[in-house]
Protein backbone atom coordinates (compact mmCIF):
# COMPACT_ATOMS: atom_id res chain seq x y z
CA UNK A 1 0.00 0.00 0.00
CA UNK A 2 3.05 2.39 1.29
CA UNK A 3 4.84 1.49 -1.84
CA UNK A 4 2.02 2.54 -4.39
CA UNK A 5 1.54 5.07 -2.47
CA UNK A 6 5.03 6.13 -3.34
CA UNK A 7 4.87 5.43 -6.55
CA UNK A 8 2.10 7.85 -6.98
CA UNK A 9 4.13 10.69 -5.40
CA UNK A 10 7.13 9.91 -7.97
CA UNK A 11 4.64 10.45 -10.78
CA UNK A 12 3.19 13.49 -9.37
CA UNK A 13 7.12 14.64 -8.48
CA UNK A 14 7.67 13.96 -12.38
CA UNK A 15 5.01 16.65 -13.24
CA UNK A 16 5.74 19.02 -11.17
CA UNK A 17 3.30 18.47 -9.13
CA UNK A 18 2.64 21.26 -6.35
CA UNK A 19 0.44 18.46 -4.07
CA UNK A 20 2.83 15.78 -4.60
CA UNK A 21 6.05 17.81 -3.82
CA UNK A 22 3.84 19.21 -0.43
CA UNK A 23 3.84 15.82 0.62
CA UNK A 24 7.12 14.59 0.17
CA UNK A 25 8.76 17.61 1.84
CA UNK A 26 5.76 17.61 4.93
CA UNK A 27 6.92 13.61 5.69
CA UNK A 28 10.65 14.04 5.22
CA UNK A 29 12.19 17.60 6.23
CA UNK A 30 12.17 17.12 9.90
CA UNK A 31 14.04 14.63 9.69
CA UNK A 32 16.83 16.11 7.61
CA UNK A 33 16.65 19.14 9.45
CA UNK A 34 17.20 17.17 13.05
CA UNK A 35 20.46 15.54 11.19
CA UNK A 36 21.94 18.64 9.93
CA UNK A 37 20.96 20.42 13.29
CA UNK A 38 22.91 17.99 15.24
CA UNK A 39 25.88 17.92 12.89
CA UNK A 40 27.20 21.57 13.09
CA UNK A 41 24.28 23.15 10.52
CA UNK A 42 22.33 25.91 10.48
CA UNK A 43 18.39 25.46 9.55
CA UNK A 44 19.40 27.30 6.64
CA UNK A 45 21.50 24.60 5.66
CA UNK A 46 19.40 21.81 6.48
CA UNK A 47 16.79 23.86 3.35
CA UNK A 48 19.26 23.52 1.09
CA UNK A 49 20.65 20.19 1.57
CA UNK A 50 17.04 18.94 1.67
CA UNK A 51 16.01 20.56 -1.54
CA UNK A 52 19.15 19.81 -3.35
CA UNK A 53 17.82 16.20 -3.07
CA UNK A 54 14.18 17.19 -3.90
CA UNK A 55 15.87 17.99 -7.00
CA UNK A 56 17.60 14.64 -6.98
CA UNK A 57 14.58 13.07 -6.88
CA UNK A 58 12.54 14.81 -8.98
CA UNK A 59 15.21 14.34 -11.87
CA UNK A 60 15.16 10.25 -11.01
CA UNK A 61 11.25 10.73 -11.47
CA UNK A 62 11.41 12.27 -14.95
CA UNK A 63 13.85 9.40 -16.16
CA UNK A 64 11.37 6.42 -17.37
CA UNK A 65 14.02 3.85 -16.29
CA UNK A 66 14.12 4.81 -12.60
CA UNK A 67 12.44 3.07 -9.97
CA UNK A 68 12.34 3.15 -6.40
CA UNK A 69 14.57 0.23 -4.43
CA UNK A 70 14.04 1.83 -1.11
CA UNK A 71 11.61 3.44 0.92
CA UNK A 72 11.77 7.03 -0.13
CA UNK A 73 12.06 8.33 3.33
CA UNK A 74 15.38 6.15 2.84
CA UNK A 75 16.04 7.56 -0.07
CA UNK A 76 15.79 11.05 0.46
CA UNK A 77 17.34 10.91 3.85
CA UNK A 78 20.53 8.89 2.87
CA UNK A 79 21.26 11.57 -0.30
CA UNK A 80 20.44 14.24 2.28
CA UNK A 81 23.06 12.77 4.35
CA UNK A 82 26.04 12.42 1.79
CA UNK A 83 25.34 16.10 0.54
CA UNK A 84 25.80 16.90 3.94
CA UNK A 85 28.92 14.63 5.07
CA UNK A 86 30.31 16.57 1.60
CA UNK A 87 30.02 19.48 2.54
CA UNK A 88 31.60 18.99 6.33
CA UNK A 89 34.49 17.69 4.96
CA UNK A 90 34.73 20.56 2.16
CA UNK A 91 35.08 22.87 5.44
CA UNK A 92 37.37 20.23 6.57
CA UNK A 93 34.42 19.54 9.43
CA UNK A 94 33.41 15.79 10.12
CA UNK A 95 30.25 14.34 11.32
CA UNK A 96 30.19 14.33 15.24
CA UNK A 97 26.81 12.37 15.81
CA UNK A 98 26.24 9.03 14.56
CA UNK A 99 22.88 7.63 13.60
CA UNK A 100 22.58 4.20 14.02
CA UNK A 101 19.11 3.12 13.78
CA UNK A 102 18.43 4.56 10.38
CA UNK A 103 18.20 2.50 7.59
CA UNK A 104 20.84 4.05 4.56
CA UNK A 105 21.63 2.75 1.21
CA UNK A 106 24.30 3.55 -1.40
CA UNK A 107 23.77 7.21 -3.36
CA UNK A 108 27.46 8.04 -4.24
CA UNK A 109 26.34 7.48 -8.01
CA UNK A 110 23.47 9.96 -7.48
CA UNK A 111 25.20 12.56 -5.42
CA UNK A 112 27.95 12.65 -7.86
CA UNK A 113 25.32 13.15 -11.23
CA UNK A 114 24.11 16.04 -8.69
CA UNK A 115 27.32 17.73 -8.43
CA UNK A 116 27.83 17.73 -12.21
CA UNK A 117 24.19 19.34 -12.68
CA UNK A 118 24.76 21.55 -9.90
CA UNK A 119 28.14 22.69 -11.76
CA UNK A 120 26.03 23.35 -15.51
CA UNK A 121 23.28 24.97 -13.59
CA UNK A 122 25.84 28.00 -12.23
CA UNK A 123 27.70 27.58 -15.27
CA UNK A 124 24.72 28.33 -17.24
CA UNK A 125 23.70 30.99 -14.71
CA UNK A 126 26.58 32.35 -14.65
CA UNK A 127 26.63 32.77 -18.80
CA UNK A 128 23.06 34.30 -18.93
CA UNK A 129 23.77 36.86 -16.49
CA UNK A 130 26.63 38.18 -18.46
CA UNK A 131 24.43 38.05 -21.67
CA UNK A 132 22.05 41.11 -20.86
CA UNK A 133 19.10 42.01 -22.67
CA UNK A 134 17.31 42.24 -24.91
CA UNK A 135 19.23 38.46 -25.76
CA UNK A 136 18.33 36.63 -23.10
CA UNK A 137 14.69 38.08 -23.26
CA UNK A 138 14.99 36.84 -27.49
CA UNK A 139 16.87 33.37 -26.56
CA UNK A 140 13.74 32.49 -23.92
CA UNK A 141 10.90 33.56 -25.97
CA UNK A 142 12.52 31.04 -28.60
CA UNK A 143 13.66 28.68 -26.94
CA UNK A 144 11.32 28.49 -23.48
CA UNK A 145 8.37 29.81 -24.67
CA UNK A 146 8.68 28.39 -28.20
CA UNK A 147 7.29 31.11 -30.02
CA UNK A 148 7.68 32.00 -33.43
CA UNK A 149 10.01 34.25 -35.50
CA UNK A 150 7.12 36.23 -36.04
CA UNK A 151 5.33 36.73 -33.45
CA UNK A 152 9.00 37.28 -31.79
CA UNK A 153 9.87 39.84 -34.15
CA UNK A 154 6.80 41.76 -33.98
CA UNK A 155 7.07 41.99 -30.01
CA UNK A 156 10.66 43.02 -29.89
CA UNK A 157 10.55 45.51 -32.85
CA UNK A 158 12.31 43.81 -35.66
CA UNK A 159 11.34 44.55 -39.16
CA UNK A 160 10.70 40.84 -40.09
CA UNK A 161 11.70 37.33 -39.12
CA UNK A 162 14.45 37.22 -41.10
CA UNK A 163 16.39 40.10 -38.91
CA UNK A 164 15.07 38.54 -35.74
CA UNK A 165 16.97 35.45 -36.73
CA UNK A 166 19.58 36.95 -37.54
CA UNK A 167 19.72 38.75 -34.04
CA UNK A 168 18.39 35.41 -32.45
CA UNK A 169 21.51 33.67 -34.04
CA UNK A 170 24.34 35.74 -32.72
CA UNK A 171 22.89 36.14 -29.10
CA UNK A 172 22.36 32.46 -29.20
CA UNK A 173 26.55 32.25 -30.53
CA UNK A 174 27.48 34.45 -27.40
CA UNK A 175 25.69 32.44 -25.00
CA UNK A 176 27.24 29.44 -26.24
CA UNK A 177 30.86 31.09 -26.39
CA UNK A 178 29.85 32.15 -22.88
CA UNK A 179 29.06 28.94 -21.27
CA UNK A 180 31.39 27.02 -22.90
CA UNK A 181 34.49 28.91 -22.11
CA UNK A 182 33.62 28.20 -18.09
CA UNK A 183 32.15 24.90 -18.98
CA UNK A 184 35.04 23.26 -20.94
CA UNK A 185 37.81 24.92 -18.43
CA UNK A 186 36.19 23.27 -15.22
CA UNK A 187 35.29 19.93 -17.36
CA UNK B 1 25.41 33.23 -43.33
CA UNK B 2 26.02 30.12 -44.41
CA UNK B 3 26.11 28.78 -40.34
CA UNK B 4 22.90 30.17 -40.06
CA UNK B 5 21.06 28.47 -42.41
CA UNK B 6 22.73 25.47 -41.11
CA UNK B 7 21.64 26.03 -37.53
CA UNK B 8 17.96 26.21 -38.59
CA UNK B 9 18.31 23.23 -40.36
CA UNK B 10 19.64 21.56 -37.14
CA UNK B 11 17.00 23.01 -35.10
CA UNK B 12 14.17 22.03 -37.32
CA UNK B 13 15.79 18.15 -37.47
CA UNK B 14 16.25 18.17 -33.53
CA UNK B 15 12.34 19.70 -33.39
CA UNK B 16 11.25 16.74 -35.86
CA UNK B 17 9.92 19.18 -38.29
CA UNK B 18 11.93 17.65 -41.48
CA UNK B 19 9.53 16.04 -44.03
CA UNK B 20 11.06 12.02 -44.10
CA UNK B 21 12.71 12.80 -47.10
CA UNK B 22 15.01 15.94 -45.95
CA UNK B 23 15.63 13.49 -42.65
CA UNK B 24 16.82 10.99 -44.72
CA UNK B 25 19.56 13.39 -46.75
CA UNK B 26 20.19 15.49 -43.50
CA UNK B 27 21.08 12.06 -41.95
CA UNK B 28 23.24 10.93 -44.63
CA UNK B 29 25.09 14.33 -44.59
CA UNK B 30 25.49 14.03 -41.00
CA UNK B 31 27.21 10.57 -41.31
CA UNK B 32 29.54 12.04 -44.53
CA UNK B 33 30.32 15.31 -42.28
CA UNK B 34 31.92 14.70 -38.80
CA UNK B 35 31.52 18.57 -38.47
CA UNK B 36 27.65 18.93 -38.65
CA UNK B 37 27.22 15.54 -37.14
CA UNK B 38 29.50 17.42 -34.09
CA UNK B 39 27.26 20.45 -34.59
CA UNK B 40 23.93 18.17 -33.65
CA UNK B 41 25.11 16.98 -30.94
CA UNK B 42 26.70 20.40 -29.68
CA UNK B 43 23.54 22.42 -30.10
CA UNK B 44 21.27 19.24 -28.21
CA UNK B 45 23.69 19.44 -25.97
CA UNK B 46 23.61 23.21 -25.20
CA UNK B 47 19.41 23.40 -25.86
CA UNK B 48 18.60 20.78 -23.56
CA UNK B 49 21.43 22.82 -21.08
CA UNK B 50 19.41 26.20 -21.38
CA UNK B 51 16.02 24.04 -21.24
CA UNK B 52 16.86 22.54 -18.03
CA UNK B 53 18.22 25.24 -16.22
CA UNK B 54 15.66 27.51 -16.79
CA UNK B 55 13.16 24.20 -15.17
CA UNK B 56 15.48 23.34 -12.22
CA UNK B 57 15.31 27.37 -11.24
CA UNK B 58 11.53 27.61 -11.71
CA UNK B 59 11.64 24.02 -9.31
CA UNK B 60 13.99 25.59 -6.67
CA UNK B 61 11.37 28.60 -6.72
CA UNK B 62 8.75 26.18 -6.21
CA UNK B 63 10.40 24.24 -3.41
CA UNK B 64 11.01 27.61 -1.49
CA UNK B 65 7.75 28.49 -1.95
CA UNK B 66 6.28 25.41 -0.21
CA UNK B 67 8.99 25.57 2.34
CA UNK B 68 8.06 29.06 3.24
CA UNK B 69 4.21 27.76 3.08
CA UNK B 70 4.78 24.90 5.21
CA UNK B 71 6.76 26.53 7.92
CA UNK B 72 4.04 29.34 8.18
CA UNK B 73 0.86 25.97 8.71
CA UNK B 74 3.50 24.56 11.04
CA UNK B 75 3.80 21.45 9.38
CA UNK B 76 7.39 21.24 9.44
CA UNK B 77 9.58 22.60 12.30
CA UNK B 78 9.87 25.78 12.26
CA UNK B 79 13.34 26.75 10.44
CA UNK B 80 13.90 30.23 12.51
CA UNK B 81 15.37 30.45 15.65
CA UNK B 82 13.82 33.48 17.22
CA UNK B 83 15.15 36.12 19.66
CA UNK B 84 17.53 35.47 22.41
CA UNK B 85 17.64 31.35 21.57
CA UNK B 86 19.29 32.75 18.31
CA UNK B 87 21.88 34.76 19.52
CA UNK B 88 23.04 32.25 22.39
CA UNK B 89 23.13 29.73 19.46
CA UNK B 90 25.20 31.85 17.04
CA UNK B 91 27.40 32.48 19.81
CA UNK B 92 27.99 28.81 21.03
CA UNK B 93 28.64 28.08 17.14
CA UNK B 94 31.14 30.71 16.55
CA UNK B 95 32.98 31.64 20.35
CA UNK B 96 35.73 29.82 19.12
CA UNK B 97 36.31 31.16 16.06
CA UNK B 98 35.43 34.54 17.33
CA UNK B 99 38.08 34.08 19.98
CA UNK B 100 40.94 33.16 17.46
CA UNK B 101 39.87 35.97 15.13
CA UNK B 102 40.39 38.75 17.74
CA UNK B 103 44.13 37.68 19.15
CA UNK B 104 45.11 36.75 15.75
CA UNK B 105 43.49 40.44 15.02
CA UNK B 106 44.97 41.97 18.16
CA UNK B 107 48.79 40.26 17.80
CA UNK B 108 48.78 41.76 13.84
CA UNK B 109 47.71 45.06 15.03
CA UNK B 110 50.80 45.49 17.77
CA UNK B 111 53.15 43.54 15.20
CA UNK B 112 52.16 46.36 12.37
CA UNK B 113 52.35 49.47 14.26
CA UNK B 114 55.57 48.40 16.01
CA UNK B 115 56.71 47.96 12.42
CA UNK B 116 55.43 51.38 10.89
CA UNK B 117 57.01 53.16 14.00
CA UNK B 118 60.23 51.56 13.35
CA UNK B 119 60.59 51.86 9.79
CA UNK B 120 59.11 55.75 8.93
CA UNK B 121 61.32 58.04 8.05
CA UNK B 122 62.61 60.50 10.67
CA UNK B 123 62.90 63.91 9.25
CA UNK B 124 63.03 67.24 11.33
CA UNK B 125 59.87 68.69 10.72
CA UNK B 126 62.00 72.93 9.89
CA UNK B 127 62.80 71.29 7.00
CA UNK B 128 59.96 71.50 5.24
CA UNK B 129 59.81 75.10 3.84
CA UNK B 130 56.41 77.05 2.57
CA UNK B 131 56.87 78.25 -0.84
CA UNK B 132 54.84 81.20 -0.07
CA UNK B 133 56.99 84.89 -1.53
CA UNK B 134 58.00 87.85 0.28
CA UNK B 135 57.50 90.38 -2.25
CA UNK B 136 60.14 93.03 -2.25
CA UNK B 137 58.47 95.87 -1.00
CA UNK B 138 61.72 98.33 -1.81
CA UNK B 139 60.36 97.92 -5.11
CA UNK B 140 57.70 100.23 -5.27
CA UNK B 141 58.64 104.01 -5.30
CA UNK B 142 57.95 106.25 -2.49
CA UNK B 143 56.33 108.55 -4.43
CA UNK B 144 53.85 105.76 -5.56
CA UNK B 145 53.06 105.31 -1.56
CA UNK B 146 52.71 108.14 -1.13
CA UNK B 147 50.28 108.55 -3.99
CA UNK B 148 48.51 105.31 -2.80
CA UNK B 149 47.79 106.31 0.30
CA UNK B 150 46.42 109.49 0.02
CA UNK B 151 44.28 107.63 -2.26
CA UNK B 152 42.96 105.67 0.62
CA UNK B 153 42.57 108.56 3.06
CA UNK B 154 40.72 110.53 -0.08
CA UNK B 155 38.40 107.82 -1.55
CA UNK B 156 36.55 105.19 0.32
CA UNK B 157 36.16 102.35 -2.72
CA UNK B 158 35.17 98.93 -2.84
CA UNK B 159 37.67 98.29 -5.00
CA UNK B 160 40.69 96.48 -3.57
CA UNK B 161 42.47 98.41 -1.55
CA UNK B 162 45.73 99.96 -2.30
CA UNK B 163 48.28 98.16 -0.13
CA UNK B 164 51.65 96.65 -0.27
CA UNK B 165 51.26 93.30 -0.41
CA UNK B 166 54.28 91.69 1.58
CA UNK B 167 53.78 88.04 0.77
CA UNK B 168 52.05 85.89 -2.29
CA UNK B 169 52.16 82.83 -3.61
CA UNK B 170 49.91 81.62 -6.59
CA UNK B 171 45.79 80.68 -7.52
CA UNK B 172 43.56 79.05 -9.91
CA UNK B 173 40.55 78.73 -11.10
CA UNK B 174 38.57 75.80 -10.43
CA UNK B 175 35.17 76.71 -11.41
CA UNK B 176 33.62 78.76 -14.19
CA UNK B 177 31.96 81.25 -11.45
CA UNK B 178 35.24 82.57 -9.63
CA UNK B 179 36.26 80.09 -7.36
CA UNK B 180 39.91 79.90 -6.90
CA UNK B 181 42.27 76.66 -5.18
CA UNK B 182 45.46 77.82 -2.97
CA UNK B 183 47.36 76.88 -0.04
CA UNK B 184 46.23 77.75 3.21
CA UNK B 185 49.60 78.77 4.14
CA UNK B 186 50.11 81.33 1.35
CA UNK B 187 46.55 83.40 2.74
CA UNK B 188 47.29 82.29 6.45
CA UNK B 189 47.28 85.74 9.05
CA UNK B 190 46.36 87.50 5.71
CA UNK B 191 44.58 90.88 6.50
CA UNK B 192 43.55 91.28 2.99
CA UNK B 193 43.91 89.38 -0.21
CA UNK B 194 43.74 90.18 -3.48
CA UNK B 195 44.89 88.18 -6.96
CA UNK B 196 46.18 89.49 -9.63
CA UNK B 197 45.69 87.85 -13.18
CA UNK B 198 48.38 87.24 -16.02
CA UNK B 199 47.03 90.51 -17.51
CA UNK B 200 48.14 92.59 -14.56
CA UNK B 201 44.58 93.22 -13.48
CA UNK B 202 43.92 92.95 -9.59
CA UNK B 203 40.80 91.56 -8.78
CA UNK B 204 39.24 91.53 -4.76
CA UNK B 205 38.39 88.16 -3.31
CA UNK B 206 36.90 86.93 -0.15
CA UNK B 207 38.16 83.53 1.84
CA UNK B 208 35.55 80.78 1.62
CA UNK B 209 37.41 77.58 2.63
CA UNK B 210 40.76 76.74 4.61
CA UNK B 211 41.88 73.75 5.95
CA UNK B 212 45.70 73.92 7.54
CA UNK B 213 45.81 69.99 7.71
CA UNK B 214 45.58 69.76 4.06
CA UNK B 215 47.37 72.86 3.30
CA UNK B 216 43.97 73.86 0.98
CA UNK B 217 41.96 76.75 0.65
CA UNK B 218 39.30 77.86 -1.17
CA UNK B 219 38.65 82.05 -2.76
CA UNK B 220 36.19 83.05 -4.10
CA UNK B 221 36.62 86.45 -6.70
CA UNK B 222 33.99 89.11 -5.55
CA UNK B 223 34.64 91.94 -7.87
CA UNK B 224 32.49 93.05 -10.48
CA UNK B 225 35.46 93.65 -13.06
CA UNK B 226 36.21 89.80 -13.16
CA UNK B 227 34.61 88.12 -16.52
CA UNK B 228 33.74 84.40 -15.93
CA UNK B 229 35.00 82.10 -18.60
CA UNK B 230 32.64 79.57 -20.47
CA UNK B 231 34.34 76.95 -19.48
CA UNK B 232 37.71 75.95 -17.92
CA UNK B 233 40.36 74.12 -19.75
CA UNK B 234 41.96 71.71 -17.55
CA UNK B 235 39.84 68.69 -15.14
CA UNK B 236 40.28 68.49 -11.92
CA UNK B 237 40.99 65.06 -11.07
CA UNK B 238 39.50 62.66 -8.26
CA UNK B 239 41.57 59.58 -8.48
CA UNK B 240 45.27 60.12 -7.39
CA UNK B 241 48.23 60.69 -10.22
CA UNK B 242 50.30 57.86 -11.39
CA UNK B 243 54.24 57.07 -10.35
CA UNK B 244 56.55 58.53 -12.51
CA UNK B 245 53.99 59.84 -14.66
CA UNK B 246 55.22 63.23 -16.32
CA UNK B 247 54.05 66.75 -14.88
CA UNK B 248 54.12 70.64 -14.88
CA UNK B 249 53.45 73.48 -13.13
CA UNK B 250 52.67 77.22 -13.63
CA UNK B 251 53.66 80.01 -10.94
CA UNK B 252 53.99 83.21 -9.28
CA UNK B 253 57.69 83.09 -8.16
CA UNK B 254 58.61 86.32 -9.49
CA UNK B 255 55.98 88.92 -11.33
CA UNK B 256 55.78 86.93 -14.22
CA UNK B 257 54.40 83.56 -15.07
CA UNK B 258 56.74 80.89 -14.96
CA UNK B 259 56.86 77.66 -15.90
CA UNK B 260 58.44 74.53 -14.89
CA UNK B 261 58.38 70.59 -15.56
CA UNK B 262 59.01 67.34 -13.17
CA UNK B 263 57.94 64.00 -12.86
CA UNK B 264 55.75 62.63 -9.50
CA UNK B 265 58.39 61.09 -7.88
CA UNK B 266 56.72 59.22 -4.57
CA UNK B 267 52.82 58.62 -4.24
CA UNK B 268 53.21 59.90 -0.50
CA UNK B 269 54.63 62.90 0.65
CA UNK B 270 56.58 64.19 3.63
CA UNK B 271 57.46 61.94 6.17
CA UNK B 272 54.83 59.23 4.14
CA UNK B 273 51.77 61.50 4.29
CA UNK B 274 49.17 60.36 2.16
CA UNK B 275 47.48 63.49 1.29
CA UNK B 276 50.40 64.55 -0.46
CA UNK B 277 52.68 63.38 -3.24
CA UNK B 278 56.33 64.02 -3.85
CA UNK B 279 57.21 65.60 -7.26
CA UNK B 280 60.60 66.30 -8.17
CA UNK B 281 60.29 69.98 -10.09
CA UNK B 282 62.30 73.37 -9.85
CA UNK B 283 60.02 75.42 -7.22
CA UNK B 284 60.34 78.90 -5.64
CA UNK B 285 58.72 80.83 -2.95
CA UNK B 286 55.35 82.08 -4.52
CA UNK B 287 55.25 78.69 -6.41
CA UNK B 288 52.80 77.71 -3.74
CA UNK B 289 49.21 76.84 -4.61
CA UNK B 290 50.07 76.61 -8.16
CA UNK B 291 48.00 73.72 -10.08
CA UNK B 292 50.02 70.32 -10.67
CA UNK B 293 49.05 68.91 -14.22
CA UNK B 294 49.54 65.52 -15.44
CA UNK B 295 50.23 65.08 -19.29
CA UNK B 296 46.76 65.23 -20.39
CA UNK B 297 46.34 68.80 -18.75
CA UNK B 298 44.40 67.40 -16.23
CA UNK B 299 45.10 69.16 -12.28
CA UNK B 300 46.27 66.24 -10.29
CA UNK B 301 47.53 68.02 -7.79
CA UNK B 302 48.39 71.80 -5.70
CA UNK B 303 52.16 72.50 -5.00
CA UNK B 304 52.54 73.24 -1.31
CA UNK B 305 55.98 72.62 0.41
CA UNK B 306 59.49 71.71 -0.65
CA UNK B 307 62.26 70.05 1.73
CA UNK B 308 65.05 72.49 2.36
CA UNK B 309 67.61 70.19 2.94
CA UNK B 310 67.36 68.70 -0.55
CA UNK B 311 67.13 70.38 -3.54
CA UNK B 312 64.09 69.70 -6.18
CA UNK B 313 61.86 67.70 -3.85
CA UNK B 314 58.41 69.57 -3.47
CA UNK B 315 55.27 68.41 -2.17
CA UNK B 316 51.71 68.84 -3.55
CA UNK B 317 48.42 68.25 -1.62
CA UNK B 318 46.35 65.65 -3.77
CA UNK B 319 43.71 67.17 -6.04
CA UNK B 320 40.90 65.08 -4.94
CA UNK B 321 40.61 66.99 -1.79
CA UNK B 322 39.60 70.17 -3.67
CA UNK B 323 37.13 68.04 -4.38
CA UNK B 324 36.95 66.97 -0.67
CA UNK B 325 36.52 70.61 0.03
CA UNK B 326 33.93 71.58 -1.98
CA UNK B 327 31.56 68.65 -0.88
CA UNK B 328 32.05 70.04 2.82
CA UNK B 329 31.17 74.04 1.36
CA UNK B 330 28.62 72.41 0.11
CA UNK B 331 26.98 71.19 3.34
CA UNK B 332 27.90 74.18 5.76
CA UNK B 333 26.68 76.83 2.77
CA UNK B 334 23.91 76.48 0.34
CA UNK B 335 25.13 79.19 -1.95
CA UNK B 336 27.67 76.80 -2.91
CA UNK B 337 25.27 73.92 -3.78
CA UNK B 338 25.75 74.42 -7.68
CA UNK B 339 29.31 74.11 -7.37
CA UNK B 340 30.61 71.79 -10.02
CA UNK B 341 34.42 71.29 -10.56
CA UNK B 342 35.58 70.59 -14.26
CA UNK B 343 35.71 66.54 -15.09
CA UNK B 344 36.47 67.15 -18.33
CA UNK B 345 39.21 69.05 -20.19
CA UNK B 346 40.04 70.21 -23.71
CA UNK B 347 43.61 69.61 -23.56
CA UNK B 348 44.69 66.16 -23.89
CA UNK B 349 45.81 65.65 -27.39
CA UNK B 350 47.65 69.25 -27.22
CA UNK B 351 51.47 69.80 -27.28
CA UNK B 352 52.57 71.48 -24.06
CA UNK B 353 52.76 75.29 -25.78
CA UNK B 354 49.58 74.85 -26.80
CA UNK B 355 47.88 73.82 -23.19
CA UNK B 356 50.44 76.33 -21.23
CA UNK B 357 48.72 79.36 -23.80
CA UNK B 358 45.31 77.63 -22.68
CA UNK B 359 46.00 77.62 -19.18
CA UNK B 360 47.82 80.73 -18.37
CA UNK B 361 44.79 82.88 -17.79
CA UNK B 362 43.31 81.15 -15.40
CA UNK B 363 46.41 80.50 -13.00
CA UNK B 364 46.72 83.76 -10.93
CA UNK B 365 48.88 85.39 -8.41
CA UNK B 366 47.73 85.43 -4.96
CA UNK B 367 48.72 88.75 -3.06
CA UNK B 368 48.94 89.13 0.68
CA UNK B 369 49.09 91.52 2.81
Amino acid sequence: MKADNETLLLRGLAKNDRKAIETIYREHYNLVQALVLKNNGTAEDAKDVFQEAMIVLYEKAKSESFTLTSQLGTFIYSVCRRIWLKRLMHQNRFMIAEEGELELIGVEAEVEEQEQHNHEFATMEKAIGSLGEPCKSLLEAFYLEKRNMQDIALSFGYTNADNAKTQKYKCLMRLKKLFFSTYNSNA
Amino acid sequence: MDELKMLEQIERYINGQMSPDERVQFEQLRKTNPEIDQMVVEHTFFVHQFTHFDEIKKFKSKLNDIHIDLAEKGAIQSTRLQGRAKVVYLVNKYKRVAAIAASIAGITAIALSSLVVSVSPKAPAKEIAQLSRQIDALKRKDQELNQELNQVKNHVTTAPPDITYKTGGTGFLINTKGLLATNAHVIQNASHVVIQGNNGKDYAVQVVFMDMAKDLALLQIVDSSFKAPASLPYAIKQTPGELAEPVFTLGYPRNEIVYGEGYLSAKTGFKGDTMTYQIAIAANPGNSGGPILNKAGEVVGILSTKQTSAEGVVFATQSKFIHRAIDSLRRQDTAFGKVKLPNAGSLKNLDRTQQVKKIKDFVFMVKVN
